[in-house]
């Protein structure tokens, strides 16, 4: 019996078209957002946290900062979306490691799936919640006192800017996402490294109030620069520096973390 | 005759653990094909092998005529998977569980939402259809995790100890699932740690120990190779040893043990069954246990192996824990 069949249905096809690969990359964008309906903790996470967040540091420094928390307020909400996109990022790792530790993964390995199509459906519904939170987060500033300096066009560049160094930064946290034992260990680096990086950042002081020894990593930290960017872009100032010192840094987070997690991925799975 | 799956010398190995050490499997269409082995045989390697998620080291593998290394996308247009752990999405309720893998599919929204329903009232989940899957019990969770591998309407089935965890009755319509699946032209690859369950549905059998394939046949071919089923009479009056002792025997051909009032022997032929009752009836001996007993795994693995299995005692702990 050393038959080797003949294929059994012939003309199965060899690969995915790229139509496919996006209707898939869909499917799995909108069942991480389904997910939100089943926990709605997730949703109290990026939506209220930001929110009491800005309340907090608004009142409790704006006064000491600035003269008015309106002020304060203009000053402090472009950071304040800036911090806020790093930490949305770190569902994309959350979702990804417990679709590695609950089996999940696997099974959508053995799905005729374009290989792209789970990081890309993971990445798609991150983009859309830091959507909803960019939203949220400018309603509440509005509300609060906070002033637009420039025109609509602008402050969707702006948004454009943030959601661009979000796809960037999401790579990190795929890589921890892939490296994590469980997903409660990619919340907690998360939360524990992200803070101090955002911080130390001109998110909510002025660079100028700083020892100098921190103003040097202040200066080109890739929080400040987006901070100073979408700050321009929102309030008014320069834009094309520091704009153009994000976007380095967000080809130079491409460049590390894409290969490093697509590698760390193969060797996990 | 024309082979599902076909292997050749399969390798895979962990670090310095050799999972797989060259494994040959020959599973004909339409047949459900059963890998028999303890914990650590390497039954889930062979399995990821053949679902593409594991590349081989070494050795060749076919699906449908497809090789599972060059070929992938197609091997999986022909698979379903139901992996030894439940494989759902905890967040997702089991309608969305299986409408995710229906439209990952590329089935259409009506089509998609038919097809769970039908599987969900398959595999009685109607009820749990719209609750998150994280409520669910173990057991339904593997259901589910059923129904899922059986969205797309795979060519082949791979179940990993697909009754692990499962109630009698959840296992015995699993049984008839499989039987249902065959009779629809359906090729089923399982694993299996209990004889019972291989005995029950596989058309052929491989035992495969430390990553190698030590046995291949019918389960009756492997059952008359391993040797004989016991028969055990136990009378409800100790004066009746005798006489049933003598019956058995005589139904044997050779003297039985006897362990207190139970009265043991290996048979080979299943009519003795009712030849005892027959007999012992006759006799007027009142009974209050008769049972033919297969042979366990691991009496099959002594046979084979003319050692027991290394991890007889961790099955059965890991077996108490899952229950
Ligand atoms: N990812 C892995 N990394 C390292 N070793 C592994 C890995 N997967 C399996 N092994 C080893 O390979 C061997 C075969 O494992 P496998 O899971 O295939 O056994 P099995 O027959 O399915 O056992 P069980 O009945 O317990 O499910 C075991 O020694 C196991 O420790
Ligand atoms: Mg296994």
């Amino acid at each position: 019996m050393t038959t080797v069949t003949a294929p059994l249905a012939r003309g199965l096809a060899a690969r995915v078209s790229p139509i496919e690969g996006l209707q898939q990359t869909m499917t799995l964008a909108w069942r991480a957002l389904v997910q939100i309906r089943h926990n709605p903790w997730e949703l109290v996470d990026f939506s209220i946290q930001p929110i009491i967040f800005t309340l907090l540091f608004t009142y409790v420094f704006g006064g000491a900062i600035s003269a008015s928390t309106g002020k304060y307020l203009t000053y402090a909400l472009p950071g304040i979306l800036v911090m806020n996109m790093f930490f949305v990022t770190m569902y994309v790792g959350m979702g990804l490691n417990t679709d590695l530790t609950k089996g999940v993964f696997d099974r959508l390995r053995s799905l005729p799936l374009a290989r792209w199509a789970p990081l890309a459906g993971r990445i798609t519904a991150d983009l859309l919640k830091q959507v909803w939170s960019i939203v949220l987060l400018l309603s509440t500033g509005v509300i609060l006192g906070f002033r637009i300096g420039t025109t609509v066009l602008h402050v969707l560049a702006a948004v454009v800017l943030i959601l661009v160094f979000a796809l960037a930064f999401s790579w990190v946290s795929v890589l921890v996402g892939v490296l994590a034992k469980g997903p409660e260990k990619v919340y907690l680096l998360g939360m524990t490294t992200l803070f101090p990086v955002t911080v130390v950042s001109n998110v909510f002081v002025p660079t100028e109030t700083m020892p100098g020894w921190l103003q040097a990593f202040v200066k080109v930290s890739p929080v400040t620069l987006l901070a100073n960017a979408s700050r321009g872009l929102m309030v008014g100032g320069p834009i094309t520096g520091p704009a153009l010192g994000s976007l380095l840094w967000a080809a130079m987070i491409l460049v590390v973390f894409v290969p490093l997690s697509l590698c760390a991925l193969k060797l996990r799975v | 005759m024309t082979h599902a799956i076909w292997t050749e010398g399969l390798v895979k190995r962990f670090g310095g653990t050799v999972a797989l050490g060259g494994v040959d499997l020959a599973v004909r269409t339409g047949t459900v094909h059963g890998l028999l082995g303890p914990n650590g045989a390497g039954k889930t390697t062979a399995v990821r092998v053949l679902a593409t998620l594991l590349r081989p080291d070494a050795g060749h593998a076919t699906v449908g005529g497809y090789d599972v290394v060059r070929d992938a996308h197609q091997v999986r247009q022909l698979i379903g998977v139901t992996g030894q752990y439940a494989s759902v999405d905890e967040a997702l309720t089991g309608m969305e569980n299986l409408q995710l893998i229906g439209r990952l599919l590329g089935m259409s929204r009506r089509d998609t939402k038919q097809r769970a329903r039908e599987l969900l009232a398959r595999f009685g989940l109607s009820d749990a259809a719209g609750r998150a899957a994280k409520t669910y019990s173990g057991g339904m969770r593997r259901r589910l995790d059923l129904a899922a591998s059986l969205v797309g309407r795979p060519h082949m089935l791979y179940l990993d100890e697909p009754t692990t965890g499962l109630d009698p009755r959840s296992r015995l319509g699993l049984w008839d699932l499989v039987r249902s699946l065959v009779a629809d032209g359906v090729t089923v690859l399982l694993t299996t740690q209990y004889l019972e369950e291989a005995d029950e549905l596989a058309d052929e059998l491989a035992v495969i120990d430390h990553g190698r394939v030590i046995a291949t046949g019918t389960p009756e071919e492997l059952k008359a190779k391993t040797g004989a089923r016991s028969l055990a009479v136990r009378p409800a009056d100790p004066v009746d040893v005798p006489v049933v002792i003598s019956v058995v025997g005589q139904l044997a051909g050779v003297a039985p043990e006897v362990d207190g009032l139970v009265v043991t022997a290996p048979v080979t032929d299943p009519a003795v069954l009712p030849a005892a009752v027959r007999r012992l009836d006759n006799a007027g001996v009142v009974i209050t246990e008769l049972t033919l007993r297969n042979p366990s795994l691991n009496e099959v693995f002594l046979s084979l192996t003319g050692r027991p299995t290394e991890e007889t005692t961790h099955t059965e702990q890991t077996e108490g824990a899952l229950t």
